[in-house]
């Protein structure tokens, strides 16, 4: 058991940066995903904590202790792979017992352990089998169960579930989370899919471009980004920016969309974006499902407004509504009794009270 | 309607087309005639000389006369014949494995080279497999000259008498076999090169975490995941060295005192230069159920590990 910290970590192939320096804490057994798009630098980052490429600065902390140059078998760690990485010659068991057999550990001791963990997997029918004989949800268990058994101090995953099908992948995200709950152990997850990322973690690292953008809860990313680029990436369908203006009137701000269209900024929110009254540049940032269907009695900072929808996108429990405002398609989360249809007119409600205010140019949430 | 088609149809008599269409409709008849030609082909370049062989093994010396199982019996009595066998296995059995040895210590180096520079040192590694044999072997028989090779000049720098490489039969059988080593691991080089690349990184990844050092790597990942590739390449190479030909006649003749001859050697010598033909056919006839056997093992083995994995 044991916390990891990241100081400082740089990694660079030839003369291309990998990951710019980034600086991480995660505390024991606290369950970490990294998310982004390809090529920001999430796997890098793990690898570099699995020891299985080398740093180029700044340091790996596993427990406190710098571990830059201990081989990977001297971290004490265990990691699953994107593709299972099963040595296919041999048995689930062996699989799973490959690492405690290296330190030699006493027969009955690794038979108990791997027992237990195929328990903990739902696995201990398997045992004999070899991993050709295996779906691909039950290779992802032997996978796991291999880490298990070694009884690291970091679990790290790299895209375990990419290689499962849809819905095997929403199950084997709930036992991950289960496993988690029964094997308390510092986890490091990396995934691209960000609904993966905000159902397991405690804590969700976004990155792009080898920095990180924001830490936090899967909550605060959600409701405060502090980037343009993890307001678009958290949330799907992703929120809508717009480009606005700022405007003084009538003793508050308004955020004016188009000539037609403009909202009264919520009171709670005017001096905090006072200062940038007048500046070019801005978007407006709402969230599909702060875009609803007119209803009788309306909350504060809820404004209806009218539009012409393009195409409506029928889900079930909800209805997507996507219309244009100066060119730029607007998406909405409407009740499938409201009536949206296609190129009908239709009245909708745009709740300011989680809006945001985004500086185009730095990318920064005012 | 039906009969409109068939009055229209081109002179060709109905009748003899159904029949036709009727046989090409059953599928043991089409595969048959897709077959044919490697049948044929097998039939006139394998089958055929085969047969031809073991009939050549029953006559006499001068062709005319059956004999039976005569030249064969004859051969189990003489001694050379079992000089000849020992000197074939030996030949074959330590050249492929140092061949083997050598081609998957090779293969690693070459393996870890930066991707840059990998083509061109295969290239280079894979000349002693491209050059005629032939050639080759002529430029070692030089190397091997007792008064003016490299080899003994170098020896002599160091103070070392000169070591008659072909005129000892230890010696000669070494050098058989050292030839026949150097023309044949780079086969075995991009074999192994080839079984290398297929190993996922992943494995060795997996493998670095759970704790394997660089042994235990080549151990319990790398040998295992190439087991097929590695029994495939020796069955084959052992049956291609096993008659080999052409390095023993250039470079020892089969001499020193038949000391170095294997099968296809001494086949030739006692058919063709001594003009017993029978008598080499029955030699060379002797490679097919020690081969056979080898074969039988080994591939015996690869079929059991692949319905297992």
């Amino acid at each position: 058991m044991a916390q990891v910290t990241l100081r400082k970590l740089v990694k660079h192939y030839d003369e291309t940066p990998a990951v710019r320096g980034i600086d991480l804490e995660i505390s024991d057994k606290e369950f970490v995903v990294l998310v982004g798009p390809s090529g920001c630098g999430k796997s890098t980052t793990l690898r570099m904590i699995a020891g299985l490429e080398d740093i180029t600065g700044g340091d790996v902390l596993i427990g406190g202790e710098v571990v830059n140059d201990v081989p990977p078998k001297d971290r004490d760690i265990a990691m699953v792979f994107q593709n299972y990485a099963l040595y296919p010659h041999m048995s689930v068991y062996e699989n799973m017992s490959f690492g405690l057999r290296l330190k030699k550990t006493p027969k009955d001791e690794i038979t108990r352990r791997v027992q237990n963990a195929a328990q903990i997997l739902d696995i201990s029918e398997l045992l004999e089998r070899k991993p050709k004989q295996l779906s691909g949800g039950q290779r992802q268990r032997v996978a796991m169960g291999r880490a298990i058994v070694r009884d690291p101090k970091v679990f790290l995953f790299d895209e375990p579930l990419s290689n499962l099908d849809a819905k095997l992948r929403v199950q084997m995200r709930t036992e991950i989370k289960k496993v988690h709950q029964k094997v308390r152990t510092t986890t490091v997850y990396v995934t691209h899919d960000q609904v993966e990322a905000m159902t397991l973690a405690d804590r969700v690292v976004v990155m792009n471009g080898g920095n990180i953008e924001q830490v936090g809860t899967p909550n605060d990313l959600y409701h405060s980004p502090s980037t343009k680029f993890v307001a678009g990436f958290i949330g799907s369908p992703a929120m809508n920016f717009l480009p606005c203006a700022l405007d003084e009137a009538a003793g508050g701000l308004r955020v004016r969309l188009s000539d037609q269209l403009s909202f009264p900024v919520p009171q709670e929110r005017t001096a905090r974006y006072r200062p940038h009254l007048g500046r070019g540049r801005l978007l407006f940032g709402l969230r599909p499902e702060n875009i609803m269907e007119q209803r009788p009695h309306l909350e504060a900072n809820q404004n209806p407004f009218e539009v012409e929808l393009e195409v409506t996108e029928p889900m079930g429990m909800e209805t997507l509504v996507y219309f244009l405002v100066q060119g730029m398609e607007v998406c909405g989360r409407v009740n499938p009794n409201a009536g949206a249809r296609d190129g009908k007119r239709i009245k909708l409600v745009a709740d300011l009270n989680n809006m945001h205010l985004i500086d185009d140019e730095s990318g920064k949430v005012l | 309607m039906a009969n409109g088609i068939a009055a229209k149809a081109p002179a060709s008599s109905p009748a003899r087309r159904m029949t036709m269409q009727k046989l090409m409709r059953r599928r043991s008849t089409t595969a048959l005639a897709l077959a044919l030609p490697l049948i044929v082909l097998i039939s006139t370049l394998v089958i055929y000389p085969a047969f031809y062989a073991v009939y050549l093994s029953m006559l006499d010396r001068t062709m005319e006369h059956f004999t039976g199982l005569r030249n064969i019996l004859f051969l189990l009595h003489f001694d050379t014949f079992w000089m000849v066998v020992k000197q074939s296995c030996l030949f074959a059995i330590t050249a492929v494995i140092f061949k083997a040895l050598i081609g998957f210590v090779t293969s690693h180096f070459v393996h870890n080279l930066p991707a840059k520079g990998q083509r061109k040192w295969r290239g280079m590694l894979l000349v002693p497999w491209v050059i005629p044999t032939a050639m080759s072997t002529i430029a070692w028989f030089w190397l091997f000259d007792p008064s003016y090779s490299a080899i003994n000049w170098l020896l002599a720098k160091f103070g070392i008498e000169s070591i008659p490489f072909l005129g000892v039969p230890g010696w000669a059988r070494f050098s058989v076999i050292l030839v026949n080593v150097w023309y044949g691991a780079p086969f075995f080089l991009i074999m192994y090169l080839a079984a290398l690349k297929s190993v996922p990184d992943q494995l060795y990844e997996a493998a670095a975490i759970d704790g394997a050092s660089w042994w235990q790597k080549v151990w319990y990942v790398t040998l295992p995941m190439m087991r097929n590739i590695i029994a495939i390449t020796m069955l084959f190479s052992l049956i291609v060295t096993f008659a080999n030909f052409d390095i023993v006649r250039i470079l020892t003749y089969g001499g020193p005192v038949n000391s170095t001859h294997i099968f296809a050697t001494w086949a030739f010598a006692l058919g063709i230069q001594g003009n017993n033909i029978p008598m080499g056919a029955s030699v060379s006839l002797f490679m097919l159920p020690i081969l056979g056997v080898a074969a039988y093992f080994i591939l015996r083995d690869i079929n059991r590990r692949g319905s297992s994995v």
